[in-house]
């Protein structure tokens, strides 16, 4: 590989053409800071605007300062980070971006995750020159079923608009206005609700300030808990043990499944359930739909679609809504985990401690954000009272922890409760990408050969590549799988499936990067892809040490379809866990 | 094509169009038809002839007679008189705003004097709707030559040789900037052409284009076949609608001729033209925010490197050079590299044009050869400042420019000399303030207009230049102190260190330059509060001198807000409290008796 030989600092450094000096920097140990500049390795996202000017440098020859974050290295470069010149414009260009950004750090909802926050202390900014005559660029509040927009705090360093653009191809952000007034927003500024918007929540993921965020449904939760005349059950979603205990300082990958329970419990809830039991449910039903379409095709039934996509990601499900209707009836129709642990809790569990439907409270923890959505589609309610009323973060779980004087650190590991708690390995998986497919092959093989799988671990599923493709053998006859995480990967499989050129039989996707650890409601990953892989590691690890790997084995899940369903598919369990997908159209609201 | 004895040229640029020149075409030709002339003599419409301040303008050849504000109802004075008499009509010939002199013919007018008409070779002498007039003109003979007798190379040679500088602002070497894109291999090419002339008060591109075309035309061909692209592409503002008519004329009569389209002039050679419409904001003119404007994406610049001739529109190696530069190509074709070398000063070649404005007599456009001095443009050209006041400064570059003064008048005008004197060459806006003028003002004004054109891509722009603008608003109003001059300084220099794009990277220049030369006004608004030219409404006191007022009360029934109080027949008094410095008691006393301080 060519090379190239620059000073900085005075120091040598030789480093691969093409590579920049800010990462040029990094290799000798200097941290030249960035502000707008966010890149998650190994994962193909980088966003590099060169726009917030905070990551500038003197470079010897050259008139004006450089951005480090988009400027390459060049043979013989001279370059300076810390001279007069460089720290007096990047402080200088802070307090510009400071001079028109609130200053209710105290009470915004990112106070101590806000990268503003962090910078100007890392300037040491102690004031901001001339505010007393500064105007404010000011936006109206935007609140959607996920997510606020409080543009105020938006410092344009434009990573949702990325993300949004060019990773998930959703097409609902981007900027609008110019100069001083320019802002990311929606296509005429309409509210997100009334654009594209997945509610994956990759934007709120990556935003650096308090511009982006999730809607808190804590206070909701805290009012069902101390009202007596509720049964309030609590879920978990796979992905979340694998990520909460960063929010106590915990290293990422740490797996904090008995404390999480153990806080649950303390907080106050009548029943710490685990989404995992839903997942195992939902590869029943998955599952045997998989087959059922495969074998028809297999016979000449023309009138079965095949490939078969998942459907338990609600961002997901969005997209195909808005961006490939004439396609939907090629999603699976089995709901996703939420949504099913959501259904047999109100009726199979509601009947079992004999509680009315309108006095159960069902809380969901989830690594996402369009889950908060999800829960409130019309669909998931029965006489206006629905499956699952409370959605929260993985954010917002850390957040209650804490008001609630509990250190996570310190308790003592506890178990979920029975039934709706019990799961199995192929259940963990689900929170990370190529999960839930490879938790399909573990049933759906046995089930189609009526052999014993004897190798469990699938890793020609798992990985970060976007798109990724692989044959499993089903004792001769070759499944074809594909799996895509975030939206601009499934869209390229979408496309190939409506343009008839798809040759797989099964798809799983997930809108987020990493699938849910990667989630729009987990902790800041701030740009550090080594967070997302801890968490799938960890995700592989409790699958790897539950005793029971394959959720037809789950003998609750047994007991669920004996005492309740009767079987994958049955009538009832049609109507209880399997969905309908609409056609959605963009509606214009000329705003006001 | 038949011989007519005498032409009579009638501007159709923007400016006298919008005068309603085209009135003065339609009667001039009835006037001919009915005494059944319509054989011997033309009627014509022409582009810009450059005096755009006494227009509508006609010119009668031969004997180069302008008749200037010329009115549809004198077309039949000028057809019986000069026409069928031979006698000029002495009440629509420009009298010289100094000497009173009567000045008939081109030659005599002071804004000819001293002009070299490279780019505005044709402009008001051919008619642009039509090829044949830009053919007789030499139009398309430097494509021949470059098609039949150079190769890519030898043309790019020529260029670089000639010394051609970009004409945008930038000043980067044309011929340079034509062998990189050559150099990229690609399978795609395209030429673009930068019509997105934005500077306020400039328009030198479009008299080009509305004078005309076919040499943009003819120079982008001859870039496509140097550099090897097949397609040309022309950035125009949308708010250009005649120049964007002429151009579609000009584009669908070439293609007709065989000028443009496959196989031009029979050589094999393959180059289109389409024209890009934009949306007339400011930094489209930067050429990575053209391109992102015209590939349909929001029009922001991007961090150059990758430069336009390594990855430009749609990725593909792409030539962007302004109109203005693309006119200079076929003389040096033509003309040799030598020619050209001879005029100008040592690193500056060729001519550059002007749009002078502001307060100077002679409002228009003039091309003049590279190191002529401030003074001959504006006094010698320009024929000095209006009502004749005293010069203060000339704004060169637009608003991204800066301020030259007294002391830079001698200076010959070139892209360095420019830069040195605070200044840049920009697109060639010029404008002229005098001593009436406020230079804190000034630089208000032209941020003003940046605070408005900033994409907000960047935050020192976005963000800095507003604080900058707020800041002299402040100290406009009488509230600075000292310490402001070191923020607005600092502030400027940053700005200006760290914006993405030339944009930002220029547009505290008349900040700066105003500090540098005009320090004194600064400090004047921030110390005694007072702006020494009377321009800054807030600071100036309206005063009732005792001793002139006798009492009449005309000024208390006038003012608007009861400032003035006072006893019949004795002296009147202001309030400042109240006063709003509407200035009505000034104009309506009589004894002189009430003063600004």
């Amino acid at each position: 590989m060519e090379t190239i030989k620059l000073t900085i600092d005075n120091r040598a450094v030789e480093v691969p053409r093409g590579t920049t000096i800010n990462k040029a920097a990094r290799l000798l140990g200097i941290e030249i800071p960035v502000l707008c500049y966010m890149e998650l390795k190994d994962m193909n996202i980088e966003n590099k605007p060169a726009g917030c000017r905070i990551c500038v440098v003197e470079v010897d020859g050259r008139r004006n300062l450089a951005p480090s974050c988009a400027t390459n290295c060049e043979e013989g470069m001279v370059v300076r980070t810390h001279t007069t010149r460089v720290l007096n414009a990047r402080r200088t260009v802070m307090e510009f971006i400071l001079s028109d950004h609130p200053k209710d750090c105290l009470i915004c909802a990112k106070s101590g995750t806000c990268e503003l926050q962090s910078m100007a202390h890392k300037l040491g900014i102690r004031e901001i020159p001339g505010q007393e005559i500064a105007a404010m660029s000011t936006y109206r509040l935007d609140t959607s079923p996920s997510i606020i927009r409080d543009l105020d705090k938006c410092i344009m360093c434009r990573r949702c608009e990325m993300m949004c653009n060019e990773i998930q191809t959703v097409g609902a952000l981007s900027a609008v206005n110019r100069g001083f007034m320019s802002a990311v927003a929606p296509a005429f500024e309409q509210n997100l609700e009334h654009s594209t918007c997945t509610y994956c929540g990759q934007c709120v993921a990556v935003c650096p300030t308090g511009a982006l965020t999730e809607v808190d449904h804590t206070p909701d939760v805290l009012r069902a808990l101390a009202d007596p005349s509720k049964t309030v059950i609590v879920q978990t979603a796979p992905a979340v043990r694998a990520a909460l205990g960063e929010e106590f300082g915990m290293e990422p990958g740490t797996l904090v499944t008995g404390k999480m329970v153990s806080a649950l419990r303390s907080l106050g809830f009548d029943y710490v359930f685990d989404t995992d039991f839903a997942a195992d449910l939902t590869i029943m039903e998955e599952g045997t739909e998989l087959l059922d379409r495969l074998n028809r095709h297999l016979s000449g039934d023309k009138t079965a679609r095949l490939p078969i996509l998942t459907s338990c990601c609600p961002g997901w499900v969005n997209f195909f809504e808005y961006y490939f209707p004439d396609l939907k009836d090629v999603p699976s129709t089995a709901k996703s985990p939420q949504q099913m642990f959501g259904a047999i809790a109100n009726t199979y569990f509601a009947d079992k401690i004999g509680v009315n439907r309108k006095d159960l409270v069902v809380v969901s923890i989830m690594p996402c954000l369009a889950k908060k959505y999800e829960c409130q589609r019309g669909e998931f309610s029965t006489d206006n009272n629905p499956d699952v009323d409370f959605s929260i973060s993985t954010r917002e779980l850390a957040a209650f922890i804490k008001q609630a004087n509990i250190d996570l650190n310190n308790l003592e590991d506890d178990d979920f409760d029975s039934p709706l708690g019990e799961s199995t390995g192929a259940g963990v998986i689900f929170g990370t990408t190529g999960g839930v497919i490879e938790a399909a092959v573990r049933t759906a093989y046995e089930l189609q050969t009526g052999k014993k799988l004897e190798r469990l671990d699938f890793n020609e599923l798992r990985g970060l590549e976007g798109v990724r493709e692989a044959t499993i053998d089903f004792d001769g006859l070759p499944i074809r799988i594909g799996i895509a995480h975030g939206l601009g990967n499934a869209r390229k499989l979408l496309d190939d499936v409506r343009s008839g050129k798809s040759q797989f039989h099964a798809i799983e996707v997930m809108a987020c990067p990493g699938g849910c650890i990667g989630g729009g409601g987990q902790p800041l990953h701030h740009g550090n892809s080594e967070i997302i892989k801890a968490r799938v590691a960890a995700i592989y690890a409790e699958d790897k040490k539950k005793p029971l790997r394959k959720s037809h084995e789950n003998p609750f899940i047994i007991k669920l379809y004996e005492e309740f369903l009767g079987s994958p598919n049955s009538e009832k369990a049609h109507h209880l866990l399997h969905t309908h997908y609409f056609e959605r159209k963009k509606k214009i609201v000329v705003k006001h | 094509m038949s011989q007519y004895r005498m032409q009579i040229m009638v501007c159709s640029g923007t400016g006298c169009s919008n005068l309603n020149s085209e009135a003065i075409f339609d009667n001039l030709q009835l006037e001919i038809e009915a005494f059944a002339l319509e054989n011997e003599i033309q009627v014509v419409r022409t582009g810009c002839f450059g005096l755009c301040g006494l227009g509508p303008v006609v010119r009668v050849m031969p004997g180069e007679v302008i008749y200037t504000r010329v009115t549809p109802d004198d077309a039949a004075e000028i057809v019986t008189e000069h026409v069928l008499k031979g006698r000029k009509v002495e009440r629509l010939l420009h009298k010289d705003p100094v000497s009173r002199k009567i000045l008939s013919t081109e030659p005599e007018l002071s804004p000819f004097k001293k002009q070299l008409r490279i780019v505005l070779r044709n402009c008001g002498i051919i008619d642009p709707e039509n090829i044949e007039e830009a053919i007789a003109a030499n139009g398309y003979e430097a494509l021949a030559k470059a098609l039949t007798e150079l190769t890519p190379d030898d043309a790019i040679k020529i260029i670089k040789d000639s010394g051609l500088r970009g004409r945008g602002g930038g000043g980067f070497p044309t011929g340079l900037k034509w062998e990189i894109a050559r150099n990229n291999q690609a399978e795609e090419k395209y030429v673009v052409c930068n019509a997105d002339e934005g500077d306020p008060g400039a328009f030198m591109d479009r008299s080009v284009l509305e004078g005309d075309p076919h040499a943009v035309l003819e120079a982008m061909a001859i870039c496509g076949y140097c550099i090897g692209a097949g397609k040309g592409l022309i950035y125009i503002r949308a708010e250009y609608p005649l120049a964007v008519a002429r151009l579609k004329t000009a584009i669908s009569q070439a293609r007709e001729y065989g000028l443009l389209g496959n196989n031009i002039m029979g050589t094999g050679f393959n180059f289109d033209i389409e024209i890009k419409y934009g949306a007339g904001a400011f930094v489209c003119g930067e050429e990575t925010a053209l391109i992102h404007s015209m590939e349909g994406l929001r029009g922001e610049p991007t961090v150059k490197p990758p430069f336009p001739a390594e990855s430009g529109f749609r990725g593909k190696p792409t030539n962007v050079n302004n109109v203005e530069t693309f006119a200079c190509i076929s003389p040096v074709i033509l003309k040799g590299a030598d020619w050209f070398r001879s005029i100008g000063t040592e690193k500056s070649k060729g001519t550059k044009v002007f749009a002078l404005a502001g307060k100077i007599n002679n409002v228009g456009l003039v091309e003049v050869p590279m190191g002529t001095t401030l003074r001959e443009v504006i006094f010698e050209i320009g024929g000095g400042i209006r009502d004749g006041k005293k010069f203060k400064a000339a704004q060169t570059g637009g608003p991204s420019g800066g301020c030259l003064t007294e002391k830079h008048l001698d200076t010959p005008i070139d892209f360095d000399n420019l830069v040195a004197a605070g200044s840049m060459m920009g697109s060639g806006g010029l404008i002229v303030m005098d001593e009436d003028d406020c230079m804190v003002s000034v630089a208000k004004f032209f941020l003003e207009f940046t605070v408005e054109e900033s994409c907000g891509k960047c935050s020192p722009c976005r963000i800095g230049n507003k604080r900058l603008h707020e800041l002299l608003e402040h100290i406009t109003k009488g509230k600075g102190t000292p310490a402001d001059l070191d923020r607005l300084r600092n502030m400027s220099k940053v700005i200006k260190d760290t914006s993405l794009c030339g944009l930002g990277q220029s547009s505290p220049n008349p900040v700066l330059s105003t500090l540098d030369n005009f320090i004194e006004e600064y400090v004047s608004h921030v110390t005694v509060k007072k702006c020494p030219a009377g321009q800054c409404r807030d600071l100036m006191e309206y005063f009732i001198i005792e001793a002139n007022c006798v009492g009449c009360t005309a000024c208390a029934r006038v003012c608007p807000v009861n400032a003035i109080t006072g006893v019949r027949k004795e002296p009147h008094v202001i309030n400042p409290e109240i006063c709003i410095k509407c200035g009505a008691c000034k104009e309506k006393c009589k004894f002189d008796a009430i003063i600004i301080h």
